[in-house]
């Protein structure tokens, strides 16, 4: 874990480096990343501004390590049965026996929670997936090809993007049925629009460097040119979308399993949950609030690391 | 004369391509929407006997297919259901068989309150938010209030809104919990659903803010003796609140799928909580009539702000075309640069973040 953290300040370091330069050129290069790239608009002085924002980036990490640790080997951090309950101990305060508490039959709900991050993750990561490789694809095709192509493709990102992300989601839940691979593919579709276009931009600036040219002039075919040469060149922005995508993906698979379109009942879901306690919002507080607020902490911390690894793009933070 | 001729031709075809750009993105949208709901493969029908077969004869299923259209080649559904659509029939609920139209018609109203005091609260709080952020002189009260966008963004809607009744109903009992009955009822859930929005706002303010106050324009204004105050608000607010206008459309479609979850936490009558029984039921026709409601929202609202953005910015030009007679005495009044591109790239990055 402690190699994991260590790594840290070398990936943030090209934002180090990248404040060198003529404080002019700086200045307008960080207006011109931030409107082009939507980067975090920092305030405060560089470089203390970095290391002061460093603590939040390793908590951030900190937190998704352990959110991965309970996603993978939930045992781990959580040796008991999430879906076993003591009905003599229901609806317990938090204490050192139950940290999160008890529910109505007596179930630990630090267990469920533990439990719930590998379905609750998984799904966001899957919905990342599915986002993120239709829409290189439409975005790779789209930029590359030009033209006609590109102009009916772009349209119907258009379109799509005119149709609110959440109920884009529920149409498709609607068609495909209820459960967590469902919903996890509903919200990657929601977000192939965006993807798409980022793709797109990216491809556009690549397909006109001389490297391509050269690739071209070389006599590689198309394809090739695509695969091998632009498809590699382009990918950078999009994996750090993906990564901040992460942190929306899980707020709409868990919005989504919150209005029960999730897994069936007994599953614990983080979505699911917190709408399990809205019957006990009076009194047991826990068990609205303890889920919720870890869903609240891993998009937090999946943005701040989104933020951290997109430094070569944004300048300040 | 000839000119004026001219120009007032200019605006007509700019409406018009406007218009009928609306109209195209209406139609993809049906038929996108048409796609993902008819052409995957899913059966309402045997949904609503229950998916239990034993007691519908197979007859009895393929006269219910009939009744809703069902057993037609997609291609006939298709261009049936766009005829309907035309015509203002948007279709039967196959849950209650109550027609579409009728279903949204009646949940606008109190979806309209929510959204609308939603709206105003997120504006408000958010830009007050982003202005306050830079007008303060102490760095850490201006980074301690940059921070609070990102965590409004991460903090789920309907978990937001279920604290906001534990404390609010339950711990100081100030407002309902739930219900449609009167304002008070309005406050709570119109506070969480601005939640997302009102951050998606500080975020973009604060970035246009920022930008707008390393303009040349502001150095100017600060030569000639304008204090902090104005330069803020007479000047930068002023250049960086017009791309926020932009974002209308993607703010007011926010909200309306923010309705979802907020009037299913609060149990309000409305939009969203139409939504959310449609998908429970799986009630094809009354999800696609909200989906091309939502469409339509995006699609009248952008229009609006396509038609009003030329009057209140000089710089933009209608396409290629010279510029609108009504030339914008504030911008130089508030020495504006002089550029004739939209200032669009902000606008696409803020988009893409908020999705």
């Amino acid at each position: 874990m402690s190699d994991t953290i260590a790594l840290l300040p070398d990936g943030a370091q090209p934002s180090a480096d990248g404040f060198g330069g003529t404080a002019a050129n700086r200045f307008d290069d960080a207006v011109a990343e931030r409107a082009s790239h939507g980067g975090h608009a920092a305030s405060g002085p560089r470089g203390r501004s970095w290391f002061a924002r460093r603590p939040a980036a390793a908590a951030s990490l900190l937190w998704l390590v352990a959110v991965i640790v309970a996603a993978l080997a939930p045992a781990l951090l959580a040796p008991g049965d999430p879906l076993a309950g003591v009905p003599a101990e229901h609806l317990q305060a938090p204490s050192a026996a139950h940290w999160f508490g008890t529910d109505q039959i007596g179930r630990d709900l630090y267990t469920r929670v533990v439990h719930g991050t590998s379905l609750t993750i998984s799904a966001a990561s899957l919905a990342v997936a599915v986002g993120v490789i239709a829409g290189s694809a439409i975005g790779l095709l789209s930029g590359f090809a030009g033209g006609r192509i590109d102009a009916v493709l772009m349209r119907a990102a258009d379109v799509l993007l005119a149709i609110p992300g959440l109920l884009l989601s529920l149409a498709v839940i609607t068609a495909l049925g209820f459960g967590t691979v469902n919903v996890a593919i509903a919200v990657g579709i929601a977000s192939v629009a965006s993807v798409s276009r980022i793709m797109r931009a990216e491809v556009i600036k690549v397909r006109s460097s001389a490297y391509i040219e050269a690739a071209r002039a070389s006599g590689n075919s198309g394809a090739r040119v695509l695969l091998r040469h632009v498809l590699p060149n382009s990918t950078g922005p999009v994996i750090a979308l993906g990564v901040l995508e992460l942190g929306g993906a899980i707020l709409a698979v868990s919005a989504l399993s919150f209005l029960g379109y999730g897994a069936p009942a007994p599953a614990p879901e983080w979505g699911a949950l917190v709408s399990g306690g809205r019957d006990f919002l009076r009194n047991a507080w826990w068990l609205t609030t303890f889920p919720g607020l870890v869903i609240a902490l891993t998009v937090l911390a999946a943005n701040r690391l989104a933020r951290g690894l997109d430094t070569e793009r944004t300048v300040g933070s | 004369m000839s000119t004026a001729n001219a120009s007032r031709s200019n605006v007509a075809r700019y409406v018009a391509s406007r218009l009928g750009q609306a109209v195209v993105v209406l139609w993809a949208a049906y038929t996108v929407s048409f796609i993902v709901l008819y052409a995957l493969p899913s059966d309402p029908v045997a949904l609503k006997t229950g998916g239990d077969a034993s007691d519908v004869t197979p007859e009895q299923l393929a006269a219910l297919k009939a009744t809703y259209g069902l057993d037609r080649p997609l291609v006939v559904q298709y261009a049936l259901r766009l005829g309907g659509v035309l015509a203002g029939d948007f279709g039967a609920s196959i849950d209650t068989g109550r027609p579409v139209s009728q279903v949204i018609g009646e949940a606008i109203p109190p979806t309209l309150q929510l959204a609308g005091l939603g709206l105003l609260i997120a504006v408000l709080t958010g830009a007050s938010l982003a202005v306050i952020a830079m007008f303060v002189r102490s760095r850490a009260l201006s980074a301690f209030l940059l921070g609070l966008p990102p965590l409004g963004v991460a903090i789920p809607a309907f978990w937001f809104g279920l604290i906001l009744i534990q404390l609010f109903s339950f711990q100081l009992p100030l407002f309902p919990a739930m219900g449609d009955r009167g304002f008070a009822s309005l406050v709570l859930p119109s506070i969480a659903l601005a939640l997302p929005t009102g951050a998606m706002i500080a975020q973009l303010l604060s970035k246009s803010l920022t930008a707008a106050l390393r303009e040349p324009y502001v150095d100017t204004a600060r030569a000639k003796g304008a204090g902090r105050a104005r330069i803020h608000l007479r000047h930068a607010l002023r250049n960086a609140a017009l791309p926020a206008l932009t974002v209308t459309g993607l703010v007011v479609g926010q909200l309306l799928s923010g309705t979802v979850v907020t009037e299913t936490v609060f149990s309000r009558p409305g939009i969203g909580r139409v939504t959310a029984t449609a998908v429970q039921q799986q009630d094809i026709p009354v999800v696609q009539g909200v989906v091309l409601f939502a469409a339509l929202v995006f699609v009248v609202v952008n229009l609006a702000v396509d038609l009003i953005y030329p009057l209140l910015d000089a710089r933009i030009a209608l396409t290629s075309a010279p510029r609108l007679r009504r030339r914008s005495t504030s911008a130089s009044r508030t020495a504006s640069p002089v550029r004739t591109e939209a200032p669009a790239p902000v606008i696409d990055a803020v988009l893409e973040e908020a999705r």
